[in-house]
């Protein structure tokens, strides 16, 4: 158990202080970076949570895709300099999330989160621990009736193919979408005679297209 | 208490990430403290302080604006990224399923690579 | 496994901290970062509360990990697509400072 809390605690002081980085740094580059370390230390407890595989996928998608995206995004504005200024709502802002984090902290401590007796509880982390590591099947053997149950349990491609097939195919046309819209909305504007043809306001929109081509060289 | 047994084996990952810091951190203390003693030279110049030591030089600041089509080519790769992820737990128990998963992942495949076709033709593949 | 109880307050406390950039930074691009912020911490509350809930019913721990799953997918769309947006907004209107964006407010 301790090695476990030990990691947990390590790996919260890293995630709380990095998400605090995030919101507070001036930097917005930095704020970048800082979020990556989030990313990472959630992948972190999700290896503590017997989720190898989501940790992998955090660590691919979001620390390895989305903050490639998010660093282009901070590169490409040039808003860089003037770095992470509050607005105006700050103490109304404070205040709904100290207001939605006591809520939380109450509920998440009142309410009895014991979904099994502590016999079960055991043979389960067996069972769990047995997916990913090697244990005897004589030891698998006596978990019992409760192991058994979770061990017969399917894999992410049963449910990927079987019960969530239909939110399956729904992803990748969300991802099409996706992919289409951004292609369209970051594609700079062609030619040059569309914006005489058209009138001032995409003359205006094509120069500051121009401009940006220009400076990328 | 099974489970600590099979977390004790990520000590070896601490292990490694230990050394990885602490290599980098003692060179650049040895350095430091070379130079504190005297036995490290100290003799800075321009070329030294150069960015890259050959090819184009650095033109411009730090922050001059990027091309927006990098832009295009990221939002390409993490939709394929995303698919990967898909692709994998299904393949690892390819054997095991039914042709009906064969033909579901082609659908999924399929209508992705409508986006990938969509950005040739759009030549949005192409530099320039 | 440290107790579920913990790990939620873990979640609650990057939720909220998530909440704060949210509502109260003027980038836009940092409003994005806080949002994943957010969704990070509704993917540690189902995961956890997915591996402690195995073996009670029918429930395995995938069924959470497969929801987490197509979160993160939900996630890298969003992301994309929104990042576009902040873009393009770049692009016609040289900032993106949320504050200044009010074509459509009156």
């Amino acid at each position: 158990m301790l090695f476990q809390d030990v990691v947990f605690w390590l790996l919260t002081v890293v995630a709380v202080g990095s998400a605090l980085g995030v919101v507070l740094i001036r930097d917005l580059f930095r704020a970048a970076l800082l979020l990556v370390a989030v990313f990472v230390a959630v992948g972190g407890y999700f290896v503590l949570l017997n989720a190898e595989f989501l940790a992998v996928v955090q660590v691919l998608i979001y620390a390895g895709a989305i903050s490639v995206l998010i660093i282009f995004a901070v590169m490409l504005t040039r808003d860089v300099q003037q770095g992470n200024p509050p607005n105006r709502l700050q103490i109304p802002a404070v205040a709904l999330a100290a207001l939605l984090l006591a809520a939380l902290v109450t509920v998440a401590v009142d309410t009895q989160w014991s979904f099994l007796p502590e016999g079960e509880r055991q043979s389960v982390e067996l069972v769990q621990t047995a997916a990913v590591s090697d244990i005897s099947p004589e030891t698998l053997e006596q978990a019992g009736a409760a192991g058994e149950s979770a061990a017969q349990g399917v894999g992410l491609a049963d449910l990927l193919i079987g019960r969530f097939v239909l939110p399956f195919e729904a992803v990748s046309v969300l991802l099409l979408a996706a992919l289409i819209g951004a292609l369209a909305l970051v594609r700079p504007r062609p030619a040059p005679q569309d914006a005489r043809a058209s009138g001032a306001e995409s003359a205006s929109e094509s120069a500051g297209a121009g401009a940006a081509g220009s400076e990328a060289d | 208490m099974f489970l600590d047994d099979y977390f004790r084996q990520y000590g070896l990952v601490a292990i490694f990430c230990v050394v990885a810091v602490a290599v980098p951190v003692s060179m650049m203390l040895m350095s430091w403290g070379m130079s504190r003693v005297g036995l490290r030279p100290r003799a800075p110049s321009a070329v030294k302080a150069e960015t890259y030591e050959c090819g184009m030089e650095a033109i411009g600041g730090k922050w001059n604006l990027f091309n927006f089509r990098y832009y295009m080519f990221a939002i390409l790769f993490v939709i394929f990224d995303v698919e990967v992820i898909f692709l994998y737990p299904w393949a690892t128990k390819f054997l095991s399923l039914e042709l009906f998963a064969l033909i579901e992942m082609a659908v999924f495949v399929g209508i992705l690579l409508i986006g990938w076709a969509y950005a040739w033709r759009k030549r949005d593949l192409e530099w320039g | 496994m440290v107790d579920l109880v913990w790990f939620q307050l873990l979640s609650a406390a990057l939720f909220v901290i998530g909440l704060y950039g949210v509502l109260a930074r003027r980038s836009a691009v940092l409003i994005l970062m806080s949002i994943e912020l957010m969704l990070n911490a509704v993917n540690i509350n189902l995961i956890a509360a997915a591996a402690h809930m195995e073996g009670f019913g029918s429930f395995s721990r995938f069924d959470g990990q497969l929801i987490a799953i197509f979160i993160i997918t939900v996630a890298a769309a969003e992301v994309g697509l929104a990042l576009a947006i902040v873009l393009r907004m770049y692009r016609n209107r040289s900032t993106v400072n949320v504050d200044e964006i009010d074509l459509m407010k009156w």
